[in-house]
């Protein structure tokens, strides 16, 4: 079963372009670098064995996503991050994983009761066995016939 | 929480999200914990401040299933049912699922496997939707946008990145 976490249907769209935008490993190893300080298109390429155009390619699916915006300098136009879709994307997954991991965690609970109470159970009726059989052992054994008396 | 290390989602082709999570018990009473109604009504009570007031099990192939939460502070309700498929206890589980004010349109199959290893049981929680319309309308939703990628990549990414733009 799934559920709709509560409160996020307005932002959902915007989600939408952030996850997507954040499934390509050169993106986020782009925003990682960003996350140190803006940086210029051409800083931006340096690290990575891509063409100047490619990585503006990313960066224009950034933009889209708002996960980055162009600085002021209007030569160098260095890109900066912008944190707050970073946040929803973040606080969004932090909701699903927490309300699963609240149903499992007394899943968990209740499972640890479960197994206790069987154990209990199971405890009573090895008692009851083994003093029943030793009942039926000690009947068996009249005076005379225990072994080792004769 | 002990097992919080073996939870995981993913996405598997077009139309499927998958949830694993390891549990200590063997797999007959985490099967009796997702089929007896006094029993789910103690574990799978929906988000904080929300309770269970109704959960009803007719545990048979073609027997029906339903289940509301009810939000503890404003009275407002959530509800959801659907049919039992397959039920071959105690390792699996097929049903339809559908919310009453589902935000996708069709009908999605759950499907639960529970497979023990050394008194342990890995449990396999599959949600399959029926169409392109419903996957491409719950790619849209809220809740599952991470189809075709995977979460805990995603998790990572944003526990190091992430975490130092959020701060700053």
């Amino acid at each position: 079963m799934v559920m709709e976490p509560i409160g996020y249907s307005q932002a959902s769209g915007r989600l939408d372009a952030t996850f997507a935008a954040l499934a390509d490993p050169t993106r986020r190893a782009i925003l990682a670098r960003l996350a140190k300080g803006e940086a210029s298109v051409t800083d931006l390429a340096q690290p990575f064995a891509m063409s100047q155009p490619a990585i503006s390619k990313h960066l224009r699916v950034l933009e889209r996503a708002g996960l980055i915006s162009r600085g002021r300098d209007a030569q160098r136009r260095p890109r900066r991050l912008e944190a707050q879709p970073l946040r929803d994307a973040n606080r969004w997954l932090e909701n699903y994983r927490r309300f699963w991991e609240a149903q499992f965690g007394r899943l968990d609970s209740l499972l640890r009761e479960l197994q206790r109470g069987e154990r209990k159970k199971r405890g009573k009726s090895v008692v009851r066995k083994k003093a029943g059989s030793l009942r039926q052992a000690q009947g068996k054994l009249s005076p005379g016939l225990a072994p080792g008396s004769e | 929480m002990k097992n919080s290390g073996t939870f995981s989602i993913t996405a598997h082709g077009d139309c499927e999200i998958v949830v694993t999570r390891v549990f200590d018990a063997p797999r007959r009473l985490v099967f009796d914990a997702y089929t007896k109604a006094e029993l789910v009504k103690r574990w799978l009570l929906g988000p904080e401040g929300w309770s269970m007031p109704v959960c009803e099990i007719d545990l048979r192939a073609g027997g029906k299933y339903r289940y509301v939460w009810r939000n503890d502070a404003d009275g407002s309700e959530m509800g959801m049912g659907g049919i039992y498929r397959e039920v071959v206890a105690p390792d699996r589980i097929v049903a339809t699922e559908k919310f009453d004010e589902a935000w996708y349109p069709g009908e999605a199959v759950g499907t639960i496997v529970l497979v023990e290893r050394d008194g342990k049981t890995t449990l396999t929680q599959t949600i399959l939707y029926d169409s392109r319309a419903t996957r491409d309308a719950v790619l849209k939703s809220p809740m599952q946008y991470g189809l075709g990628m995977s979460y805990d990549r995603l998790e990572k990414f944003l526990d190091s990145a992430g975490r130092e733009a959020l701060s700053a």
